[in-house]
């Protein structure tokens, strides 16, 4: 089938060049063909292209077709006439590729093709060819979109390579999206953080076009950009009675007092994720004043710039404010720290839910997160020195008494504390991402039967994660 | 008449456990044992010298092992395919033999020379003795789909009878009244190149860390055993500073170049450990190195793609930058990370380093720091690394850029961390990055965190002597593991498949933050494990989604074909 399509798009191409009127919704499903195609090598370029037959067959068929417009075919089915909800129904299933394809079938799924509500969501990918190996969405196709879609366009991210070219055709995107009404934006670097690399002035003037133009941005997605306090305001100052979620981790040259002016105005936040500079008391209180809606997410990159560097430290006060005004509210927080930096964390009760150390953790702060956090429910630990945590993981589990997920990565624990963890949490822990290297056979269990007694505990069959030996 | 065999050596290189070449000397009035080497391939192709020589020595000892039985080796210059006709002419051959070689490209290639042979009415006889099981077993065993997840590969092996048993050396008796003619110039004409014929300036090489040939195969796994049984503790090795160093008892480029018969291997381990434990059956475990490298080779097998991320099923799509100044940092050990830098150049001089420190490296290079191509990672291994094998080095690459077989990515090795947990004073370091070697303990793994004049104490200031840090570590593995949540999380998002599904994308709350920090792949590989699907990689979930759109609307599309038909 797809062969097929492949050869019969090709003719049709060939066709419209030589027609010198082609309107707008055939070209653009000739561009997606001729992607395709220039995907697929020369071969069946030179085997379709210069052979005058596929054209004058298609014609002919062609003309056959609007003869028997609607008459019933052989099956006795008149698909010409299938009714556009149906048919869009149907083409919400297709890949944009096979869409277009269809679309050269008649002019009703042509038309089908060009609904509005198959052009609210839209990917642009924006990659180099020497700086990423994935395709990216064809030119003629962004200028189509632009062209004919953008006011139908909703939900739109940006998947941009580590190139600064990338970077900027997506601002350059960004900047034309005047007359649509965007609910969700994502800039999303796939490789390195490219938008990092712009201009400022550059980056913000494309990014405010959406903020002052779309009145109804509800998703925001802006990790790794130079987003900064002003244009910040500008989001705030036509967007704050819609927005909902905003993720802005490793935005550097976003201060507090801009993070807290989004946070007073924008009452309908329910998701946020930010680094823990931009963390605040203030911020905290402001999350839970009476006006705002219950937070549902709260998402902090706690990462270190250089070793040794100090952190501030947020009041039991303001987290206890927090819980009550959003007693559900997930707190993930994420550690990049060197083992010395954690003197600030884990003093007091914190209302983390999710916990991820990202590199090594010493047994003393492990110690303290099982008597601060009685409301985490994931835990995943990547690194910690060379002596077991025993005593650590078995407070947790006392403790913690909604963990329901741990991982653990280069960490040591013998196989009875390790059981004598399973068996306290039972079979509330549905994840158990345990490197096998992390367990320490002991006089009790080894490495050989120690999965049959976790098991057991868990009421399901469990493994612990391996690692080739190579 | 007595037939005349040809024995054509690729991997296999022995004469112990080679049920082919016993094939070849049954009843056969000769035998010639032939290897090809291309010697404009040697020059050009990316195996680096120290691949070469180990290859050389496995020759030249070969030779000398089959000059015992009053036979030699015909090493011949030239491709199979233009050679073999030749041969079979002018020495009347009516057989040969060969080892299976289960790896796509090997099997296009023997098939070709099977229709030669068959076409000049030669006998072929092909037997499996690189890999314990017939791989086409494991995979019919598994309907018809080799198996994704080593626990599912591991169930299957245990349902399969045990390996065969080894065969018998080839010797005089074996040999019986087949001889092999020799002429007078057979040294000029058929004998083992030196390095330089290949090419290779071979001035100022340092002696080989790892000697090649079966003979030195045969006294490792003695020794190995030995140390086994001196232990007499059969877990795997807790790892220490010593583990990174090349061991004398190492074997992994023996089985690779197939010096070292993986069954007779394994039953040296099985016949071990009843002696030590007393007649207790073994446990799968005390097998792990053999069934990892089966693993992969049954992954392999039946995909050509199996090297390559496009268009390879198995493989995750993952947007890895190219970016080839950093990729040579990496190769050429100039990361400034001196765990990173001392594996690379161990690997570089010596052609072999520790599993954990392949690990250490790939991930480095991979989704830990760089985020470079897993396939760009691979090409220097197989440049560099003796036991490196097309399947096990593709597989491996995979496995710990986390592209494929649904393991876990929340965890990326440290730099820094890892290696100073395995090796606190850093010894390593010093014995591969001499420039370092006056750093303290406690700077040695991050040199640019040590001050001024801890610097210019050891005679090394970083940014001069030794490179700065060529990523910020913390700040990469923070992107990456952001990275390779948004892959699986799309990937995740294909799984459910339904309507609602996929509408739900279209939601307003598209970017929903998640707050699954162990990620969906685990889901994935629970999903394997209770339903025994035993070959869904997460982009056939896209595939998939296509394909119920397929019999969603599959009367439509039918129509769509016939219209496309007609024109």
């Amino acid at each position: 089938m797809s062969l097929n399509a492949q050869h019969t798009c090709y003719s049709f191409s060939v066709m419209q060049e030589n027609r010198p009127n082609h309107s707008d919704f055939v070209q653009s499903s000739f561009i997606l063909c001729r992607m395709k195609r220039g995907l697929q090598g020369n071969e069946e370029e030179d085997g379709g292209g210069t052979s005058a037959g596929p054209q004058k067959g298609l014609k002919q068929s062609r003309k056959r077709r609007t003869e028997e417009e609607c008459e019933e075919e052989e099956g006795g089915v008149r698909w010409e006439c299938l009714p556009q909800e149906i048919l869009l129904h149907i083409f919400q299933y297709l890949p944009l590729l096979d869409r277009a394809y269809a679309s050269q079938v008649c002019r009703g799924w042509n038309h089908a093709f060009h609904m509005p509500e198959l052009w609210r969501c839209f990917e642009f990918e924006l990659n180099q060819p020497a700086s990423s190996y994935l395709k990216a969405t064809h030119p003629d196709l962004i200028k189509q979109i632009i062209k004919r879609h953008s006011n139908h366009l909703q939900y739109v991210s940006f998947k941009v390579d580590s190139s600064t070219e990338s970077a900027e055709a997506a601002c350059d995107i960004l900047s034309q999206l005047v007359n649509c009404s965007l609910k969700t934006l994502g800039l999303i670097s796939t490789a390195r953080p490219s938008f990092m690399e712009l201009p400022k002035s550059h980056f913000i003037s494309a990014l405010t076009v959406v903020f002052v133009n779309s009145k109804s941005l509800s998703s925001l997605k802006i990790d790794d950009t130079p987003v900064d306090d002003p244009s910040l305001k500008v989001l705030v100052a036509n967007n704050s009675d819609t927005l909902k979620l905003l993720k802005m981790s490793s935005c550097p040259h976003v201060s507090p007092a801009g993070i807290l002016c989004v946070a007073d105005q924008c009452h309908g936040l329910r998701e946020l994720a930010l680094n823990y500079h931009l963390l605040s008391d203030e911020l905290l209180i402001s999350l839970s004043s009476e006006k705002h809606v219950h937070l549902e997410h709260l998402r902090i990159d706690v990462v270190s710039e250089n070793p040794g560097q100090h952190f501030h430290t947020i009041k039991k006060s303001s987290w206890d404010a927090m819980v009550r005004h959003s007693p559900k509210f997930n707190l993930v927080m994420y550690f990049f720290l060197y083992e010395d930096e954690f003197g600030p964390f884990f003093r007091d009760e914190i209302p983390v839910t999710h916990l991820y150390f990202g590199r090594s953790v010493s047994k003393d702060v492990l110690g303290r997160v099982g008597l601060t956090c009685p409301r985490l429910v994931e835990l995943v630990v990547c690194a910690n020195g060379l002596r077991p945590l025993d005593e650590e993981l078995i407070r947790i589990a006392q403790r913690c008494t909604q963990l329901a997920a741990i991982g653990l990565g280069e960490c040591e624990v013998s196989c009875s504390a390790f059981v004598e963890f399973v068996k306290m949490c039972g079979d509330r822990l549905t994840q158990l991402s345990i490197m096998e290297e992390v367990l320490v056979p002991d006089h009790r269990y080894g490495l050989d039967d120690i999965h049959w007694e976790v098991s057991k505990h868990l009421g399901r069959v469990w493994f612990p994660d391996m690692m080739p030996t190579w | 008449m007595a037939p005349n065999s040809i024995h054509w050596f690729r991997k296999g290189l022995r004469l112990h456990d080679n049920p082919s070449l016993r094939e070849a000397v049954r009843g056969a009035g000769t035998v010639r044992c032939v290897y090809f080497l291309d010697p404009w391939f040697a020059g050009s192709s990316n195996l680096g010298v120290n691949r070469w020589r180990f290859l050389l020595q496995c020759l030249e000892d070969l030779d000398a092992n089959l000059r015992k039985l009053n036979s030699r080796l015909f090493v011949i210059r030239g491709q199979p395919a233009n050679v073999f006709p030749r041969l079979f002419k002018e020495w009347k051959i009516s057989r040969l033999t060969f080892e299976y070689d289960s790896e796509p490209f090997g099997k296009e290639r023997d098939a070709a020379i099977k229709k030669l042979a068959m076409e000049a009415g030669v006998e072929v006889i092909v037997k499996i003795s690189h890999t314990l099981y017939d791989l086409d077993k494991i995979i019919e065993l598994n309907g018809g789909q080799p198996p994704l997840t080593y626990k599912r590969f591991q169930t299957l092996i245990s349902r399969l009878d045990p390996p065969e048993l080894p065969v018998e050396t080839l010797s005089d008796a074996l040999m019986g009244r087949c001889v092999t003619p020799i002429s007078e110039d057979h040294g000029d004409k058929y004998g083992v190149p030196s390095l330089e014929e290949l090419g290779f300036d071979t001035e100022g090489l340092p002696s080989a860390v790892w000697p090649g040939g079966e003979t030195e195969a045969l006294t490792r796994i003695e020794r190995h055993l030995e140390r086994k049984a001196w232990v007499a503790n059969f877990e795997r090795p807790r790892m220490n500073a010593n583990s990174l160093l090349a061991s004398p008892t190492g074997l992994s480029p023996y089985l690779r170049f197939g010096c070292l018969s993986c069954r007779l291997f394994y039953f040296k381990l099985t016949d071990l450990y009843r002696k030590v434990k007393k007649n207790s059956s073994p446990p799968l475990s005390l097998y792990g190195q053999l069934l990892w490298r089966e693993f992969f080779y049954t992954a392999a097998t039946t995909n050509p793609r199996f090297d390559k991320m496009e268009g390879n099923p198995i493989c995750v799509r993952i947007p890895w930058d190219k970016n080839p100044e950093a990729l040579a940092k990496w190769a050429e050990a100039k990361t400034g990370f001196p765990w990173i830098d001392a594996i690379m150049t161990q690997l570089r001089q010596e052609g072999w380093i520790h599993h954990l420190a392949r690990h250490a490296v790939a991930c480095f290079l991979t989704r830990g720091d760089l985020w470079i191509s897993w396939e760009e990672g691979m090409k220097v291994f197989e440049e560099l690394l003796l036991d490196a094998d097309w399947s096990v080095n593709a597989g491996s690459w995979m496995w710990l850029s986390c592209s494929s077989f649904f393991q876990q990515f929340f965890h990326c090795y440290c730099p820094v961390g890892f290696g100073r947990r395995t090796d606190p004073n850093g010894d390593f370091i010093r014995r591969y990055l001499p420039v370092l070697r006056g750093f303290p303990a406690k700077f040695i793994y991050d040199p640019w965190n040590a001050p001024e004049s801890v610097q210019a104490a050891a005679k090394c200031i970083i940014g001069v002597h030794y490179p700065k840090p060529m990523v910020h570590h913390a700040e990469a593995s923070r992107l990456n593991i952001e990275r390779m949540k948004q892959i699986y999380q799309q990937l995740s998002r294909y799984r459910g498949l339904g309507e609602s599904r996929t509408q739900r994308t279209c939601d307003a709350t598209h970017l929903l933050l998640q707050d699954n920090l162990l990620c969906s792949t685990h889901k994935h590989t629970l999903t394997l494990h209770t339903e025994c699907l035993s070959n869904i990689s997460p982009l056939c979930y896209k595939r998939s989604v296509v394909k119920s759109t397929l019999l969603l609307c599959g009367e439509v599309l039918k129509m769509i074909e016939r219209v496309l038909k007609k024109s």
